[in-house]
């Protein structure tokens, strides 16, 4: 079994969670003795390359292909966005992104048939003409490596061009992955469009349509209208191999209740505040940290203000790098109260740290995390005591915590990828 | 005609913090940003304090005893110009040798403690008054509170604190048709006599002079002398930030050439005195009761306090502070004594302003923090590891 899979990114070099998912996701298919031809659109040449080849697309020169995907090509090609509208992976990983963007600057280029195109690979001002460029070397690709695989793979929407191009030129059947959705980036109002439409197009024309949790699977099928019987939940998994938990000295002696992500809409951060303002009624000795920034942020802080909680709620702004970890290592608790999470990776990472976590049902991650503490987002009384729980009976802490940790190392990209073989065996029969 | 020219500088300089974050609670009490607070200060002692001294000390010594002049400059102040630039401390003991300088009273962290706490506000005049006899051998008669605050109830609590003479804002919605170049009185005690700022002829100086644009523009010693001339009352209130001279205006405005001309002008024809606030005080009688129910200020087009507490994040903030301040009197410690007075320095609160719009300009100005929310999470994050120093303190007492 051969898979053509069209990714964004990939590590080392990475925004966000899409590339982390994809190399556990090709590590897992290689274990399961499936093979993958990873195509991206910038690669640096010191990505890990143990368990899949890797396709840099900036090395790969357009070539005309059958007149029908010209056609389509023509009608994704130029679309220019303005850099206040740039659509993104993912909440989380669109701050970063531009935080990265600041610092790089990327060059805007414009290329023919039979030249090559640089692409930047990042999430910038020029990201839609990036992804219908990617669309046409994409078909490029599939065609030269024709005879090397025998379904093709896509990854979130910037790809969904690119798998749709291999699929209309090759006839191989299409997956999509859908890790994130549109729903999932904004309230419905604020919906980019053209990323919809883009969505849309790859789950039509896909096969069978993957999606990172059963939340994410209901969206697929009701907001996108699509078929149920193609769409399919595979839960993420996380690879914590070779990473050790920190070890910080506290500075502070009272327990840590952490939130830790982008201060949106989607992330719930109103309803964390609440809670911490009803437990802070009943217990002095905890303090309550908001770590990361976004939208919501400046709301947040006057909330806080508001409730007279200010000298016990903390606020971090983006943490980058190691400050993720030692944050994690400074908590006793950590709370995800997302309001719409198609996956949620962070609880998994706080239990990794032997942190007991509560999370939102509605979150991917609820439906597989069997130790984690589960509320509705908007139940702040539920939230405040469980928070109180985990502070004050340190028996429920403690087991909490161990049986979470087992159960984020019982998490294997092998199973999950398994469930991937299984799909492609099912397109290819 | 006005028969004098009331002239008061404020010096004033915040004691910035540095980036506090929330991993350094508990672990570092290391409040202020060092580096900066010296750099700034020793651009403004380049810049200002010092040619300004030797300008007014030049022009004291040329008029004879004529000339006068009055300075308020907070502890915060005077704390930085001992540790990062004594010659400019040294400057302002010259001005005092010369008999012709008056140094007000005021909050010697230059804070709000008037709106928020009896004791501590009497803990930091009391303060500032033995820092003003210390450095310049006299004691203050007159006093101005944190950027000329004032209400009826601040004005008593002052009057009882031993100041018969307070300087507060002409501001228009209490002067109504009254005039500012008049000396009154306190509405609730009939001894403390009020100067008030006459913010037209102030400003000219303090905000206007480099504006190409205004009408006044260029404003010479004998056009200001002819505006003076033909105010009515009995002194102008002349009171502004001394770093508008060099710092905020340019010397490239020309404006210590104004400076430098302007008291021969006024003294030139002998119709015009200067005279310190407590001259003025025990010169004019006062014309009637001013009655201020609500507080004022100098700041903005509002006149009050919403500079600093005009928004949750400043309450919240200032409640938070001054709600220690109970258990802090159980506590003879000097050194949470002086952080407690330096994170009371108005100027915090000032940089959580949210008023972007009308006078944002001066807040930017003035501000270090790139947005108000910042100011107020790097503030609450050092307000709470000082909770925890005292409450520290307080378990081992």
């Amino acid at each position: 079994m051969r898979v053509l899979m069209f990714g964004w990114e990939f590590p080392p070099h990475i925004a966000g969670g899409l590339g982390t998912a994809c190399k556990g996701i090709v590590e897992g298919l290689a274990h399961n003795g499936v093979e993958t031809l990873f195509v991206m659109p910038s690669a640096s040449g010191d990505e890990d390359e143990s368990c899949t080849k890797i396709i840099n697309a900036s090395d790969v020169a357009v070539a005309h292909v059958s007149e029908t995907v010209d056609e389509f090509l023509d009608k994704v090609k130029f679309i220019h966005v303005d850099s206040s509208l740039v659509p993104y992976v993912d909440p989380d990983e669109y701050f970063e992104a531009i935080e990265k963007m600041k610092a790089e600057h990327t060059l805007e280029t414009t290329i023919g048939f039979g030249q090559k195109f640089k692409f930047s690979g990042k999430y910038g001002a020029n990201l839609m003409e990036e992804v219908s460029r990617y669309a046409q070397v994409g078909g490029t690709i599939a065609m030269q490596h024709k005879d090397e695989f025998d379904v093709i793979h896509a990854h979130d929407w910037l790809t969904y061009l690119a798998g749709i191009a291999a699929k209309e030129l090759t006839g191989k059947p299409l997956v999509v992955h859908v890790h994130a959705t549109s729903y999932d980036r904004g309230s419905e109002d604020m919906i980019d469009t053209r990323v919809l439409a883009i969505e849309k197009r790859g789950m039509q024309a896909a096969d069978k349509v993957v999606a990172v949790s059963e939340l994410t699977r209901n969206i697929v099928i009701n907001k996108y209208g699509i078929d149920p019987s193609k769409v399919v939940a595979v839960h993420n998994a996380v690879d914590f191999s070779g990473r050790e938990n920190l070890s910080v000295e506290r500075g502070v002696k009272d327990k840590v209740v952490t939130f830790l992500g982008r201060i949106t809409f989607q992330k719930g951060p109103e309803y964390f505040i609440d809670a911490a303002a009803k437990v802070l009624k009943r217990t002095k000795n905890v303090r309550f940290v908001m770590a990361g920034s976004g939208d919501m942020m400046n709301r947040a802080i006057r909330q806080v203000a508001k409730l007279g909680i200010a000298d016990r709620f903390h606020f971090t702004g983006f943490l980058r790098g190691t400050d993720v970890q030692k944050m994690f290592a400074l908590s006793d608790v950590y709370i995800m109260p997302s309001v719409s999470e198609p996956f949620g990776i962070s609880p998994l990472e706080a239990m990794r740290s032997n942190v007991p976590s509560i999370i939102s049902y509605q979150s991917g991650a609820a439906e597989i995390l069997k130790y984690a503490f589960k509320v509705d987002f908007w139940d702040v009384d539920a939230m405040a005591d469980d928070i109180y729980a985990l502070l004050q009976y340190p028996a429920l802490s403690e087991f909490a915590a161990k049986q979470g940790l087992d159960e984020v190392n019982a998490l294997k990209w092998d199973h999950a990828t398994a469930k991937l073989k299984d799909i492609y065996e099912q397109l290819i029969k | 005609m006005a028969k004098s020219i009331c002239l008061y500088f404020q010096v004033h300089q915040p004691t910035r913090l540095r980036l506090y974050r929330f991993f350094d609670i508990g672990k570092d009490s290391h409040y202020y940003d060092d580096f900066q607070n010296r750099t700034i200060l020793k651009r403004i002692a380049q810049k200002c304090y010092l040619p300004m001294n030797e300008l007014l000390l030049k022009a004291i010594k040329a008029y004879k005893g004529e000339f006068k002049v009055a300075f308020s400059i907070s502890g915060s102040a005077l704390e930085q110009f001992e540790r990062y630039a004594p010659e400019v401390l040294d400057s302002f003991k010259a001005l005092a040798d010369t008999g012709c300088v008056e140094f007000l009273c005021e909050t010697y962290y230059h804070s709000l403690a008037a709106v928020a706490s009896g004791s501590e506000f009497q803990f930091q005049v009391q303060k500032h008054k033995e820092a003003i006899e210390h450095y310049f051998g006299q004691t203050p008669v007159s006093f101005r509170n944190t950027e000329l605050i004032y209400s009826d109830a601040i004005g008593r609590q002052v009057y009882e604190l031993g100041f018969k003479t307070m300087l507060t804002e002409g501001a228009r919605h209490i002067m109504g048709w009254r005039s500012p170049n008049y000396v009154y009185n306190n509405d609730l005690v009939e001894g403390q006599k009020l100067l008030l700022r006459n913010y037209s002829l102030s400003d000219d100086i303090a905000f206007r002079f480099g504006d190409r644009n205004w009408a006044g523009w260029p404003l010479t010693a004998e056009k200001f002398k002819s505006w003076v001339s033909a105010a009515e009352g009995d002194y102008v209130g002349l009171f502004m930030d001394y770093e508008t001279f060099g710092e905020h205006t340019d010397k490239a405005s020309g404006i210590f050439d104004f400076m430098a001309a302007l008291p021969g002008e006024i003294l030139k024809d002998g119709k015009i005195r200067f005279l310190t606030p407590k001259e003025v005080a025990a010169e004019f009688k006062s014309v009637g009761d001013l009655s201020v129910p609500n507080a004022i200020s100098w700041a903005d087009e509002e006149r009050d306090l919403t500079a600093w507490l005009g928004n949750d994040l400043q309450n919240e903030a200032f409640n938070k502070l001054y709600s220690l301040r109970e258990k802090l009197s159980l506590l003879d410690n000097p050194v949470l004594w002086a952080d407690y007075g330096h994170l009371s320095e108005s100027d915090h609160l000032y940089y959580m302003c949210t008023k972007f719009f009308t006078d944002g300009d001066m807040h930017k100005y003035f501000n270090p923090y790139a947005s108000p929310y910042e100011a107020f999470i790097n503030y609450m994050n050092v307000l709470s590891d000082f909770i925890i120093r005292v409450n520290d303190a307080i378990a081992v007492k």
